[in-house]
């Protein structure tokens, strides 16, 4: 950012962090759960994450390039970007489909409205949820992981969610459901890793802990009030993934820890309507969409009151 | 004068296309154009009563008392859609199911009564029908334009035939409603770069172009002035 621009009042602390710290982080703390995806969904995974952050990182360069904008492609964030829908994604999904998913993400969801900082809603879950709405049937084929408990020889699975909602299936175990070996998209199955990630990001102080504990808390409390399996339900589809990765996105969620128990919350109660009441087996993509754009809102109410400031 | 004329009828096509540039009669727009066969019909039909509409309101603009023109306008519409309804209904019974409620809603359609109201009836006979068929020509092209988009890629098929590579690998979410409320405002984007945005902040809206002007005698621009000035 240009220099001129930095309004503030001394004493500043430097933290010496930067987007392309932070971003560098968030790839980090992703490492993990792509180690997981290969482990159980073999080396298609892969190819499914490289395709997702090549096309994210070329779109972004070509559209700055086109548009005459600064190229922010070092910044990581559309490496980042590229990652998280890919580890979003079916590993059977066909490849031009991650194509078209990275290329939703980065020129219409990021650039259109103005490039990093400015997109309106985290640019991963919003093509994941387009993908979901444009290829229904490639986005909720699954195949089975391995060490799961589907026969050999199937070619899809059923996911956890959809089997407690009512499809033909074996539960996996909690430990399966723990490590990943489940069916579902390439980075949600694995709570380990996701935790691993999610300790690192903490430890390194990218995020705070409010938003994806608000998140998974409340969705714990409400499925045990209404007695349906809580211990799987959290586990389940990709709510770690979303409440820890997504739903902590700089841009689209509130920066206070009040906004932020807010978000998480809303995230939460909404994941849990339309898994119990809804169409869809999975909710979370659809909450986290949902609570960026009430985002606005929810950083006006929590705003801070400056110190000895007066009520206008 | 005689470019003048000219400009009348090539206006609506792309400088103040009634759908992409004035943003007018977009229910349509959205809900018809799956289907580039479905994008003509409509076009034809609504060029067609804004055709004889235009001309019917620039005659009578002189008999139509300014304190009851929108009933007036509304009633000659009306005749004329109703006619257009029939004859699809007649001629055309698939049209009539692909369009649906459409037809008979082109009744209130912001484009129709607009022109009514900006052009027709402030011009000779003449004139109001060249504006029509231009406007009407904007019209079709542009439902045209997207319906094509939302056919091409959403079904894989285009006038019904069906595209090679595209057939297998269609992404359904460019006929439902977000993919074509996207396609809408990329093709307004694309037009307002064509014309370096020209085309619509020359719209600035003087009290001779708004529709209520009667009723407010410019009240609403003046405070609208000042708050702008505060």
């Amino acid at each position: 950012m240009n220099k001129n621009m930095v309004v503030s009042v001394n004493p500043h602390i430097y933290a010496g962090q930067t987007t392309q710290t932070i971003m560098r982080d968030v790839l980090i703390a992703l490492f993990p759960a792509v180690i997981a995806s290969i482990v159980f969904f073999g080396i298609q995974a892969l190819l499914v994450e490289v395709v997702c952050v090549a096309v994210a990182v070329l779109c972004e360069w070509a559209f700055e390039k086109i548009t005459g904008r600064p190229v922010t492609i070092l910044d990581c964030s559309a490496a980042v970007t590229g990652l998280i829908l890919a580890l979003n994604l079916p590993v059977n999904i066909p490849l031009w489909q991650a194509v078209f998913g990275s290329f939703v993400a980065i020129v219409v969801v990021k650039q259109l409205f103005g490039g990093i900082g400015q997109n309106f809603a985290n640019p991963a879950i919003t093509a994941r949820v387009i993908m979901l709405v444009a290829f229904s049937g490639a986005m909720t084929t699954w195949a089975p992981a391995a060490f799961s408990n589907a026969p050999v020889d199937a070619a899809t699975a059923a996911t956890p969610l959809a089997i407690l909602s009512g499809a033909e299936g074996e539960l996996p175990t909690l430990l399966q459901m723990f490590l990943g070996a489940r069916g579902g998209s390439l980075g949600e199955t694995s709570c380990l890793a996701l935790l691993l990630g999610f300790a690192y990001l903490l430890y390194r102080q990218v995020i705070t802990w409010h938003t994806p504990v608000a998140f998974i808390g409340t969705v714990l409390v409400c499925t045990a009030l209404l007695g349906r399996q809580p211990l799987y339900q959290v586990m389940a589809g990709g709510l770690f993934l979303g409440a820890i990765f997504m739903a902590t996105d700089y841009t689209t969620s509130p920066p206070t820890p009040k906004g932020r128990l807010i978000f998480g919350l809303g995230c939460g109660l909404i994941t849990v309507l339309i898994r119990v009441w809804g169409n869809f087996p999975e909710g979370v993509s659809f909450s986290i969409l949902l609570m960026n754009i009430l985002n606005p809102y929810i950083c006006e109410w929590t705003k801070t009151k400056p110190f000895g400031g007066v009520q206008a | 004068m005689k470019n003048n004329k000219l400009s009348i009828l090539t206006n609506g096509i792309i400088k103040e296309n009634p759908i992409l540039v004035l943003i007018l009669g977009t229910c349509p727009f959205l809900a018809v154009t799956t289907q580039a066969s479905n994008a003509i019909g409509m076009g034809a039909a609504v060029t067609f009563v804004l055709l004889c509409s235009n001309i019917m309101i620039s005659l009578l603009r002189k008999v139509i008392s300014d304190k009851v023109r929108i009933p007036c306008y509304i009633v000659v519409i009306a005749s004329f859609v109703t006619l257009v309804q029939m004859i699809v209904k007649a001629f055309l019974p698939a049209l009539d199911v692909a369009l649906g409620l459409y037809l008979p809603l082109i009744v209130v359609n912001c484009i129709i009564l607009g022109r009514a109201e900006m052009f027709a009836n402030k011009n000779n006979a003449f004139d109001s029908a060249l504006d029509a068929i231009g406007m009407g020509v904007g019209y079709t092209l542009a439902m045209l334009a997207m319906a094509s988009i939302r056919e091409i890629f959403g079904a894989g098929t285009w006038f019904g035939i069906e595209l090679p590579v595209l057939i297998d690998n269609n992404i359904s979410i460019m006929t439902m409603a977000p993919g074509g409320f996207a396609i809408f405002g990329i093709l307004i984007a694309i037009i307002n770069k064509a014309s370096n945005g020209k085309a619509i902040k020359k719209k600035d809206f003087s009290c001779e172009g708004c529709p209520s002007a009667a009723a407010c005698n410019g009240q609403n621009c003046a405070e609208k002035k000042g708050a702008a000035a505060k």
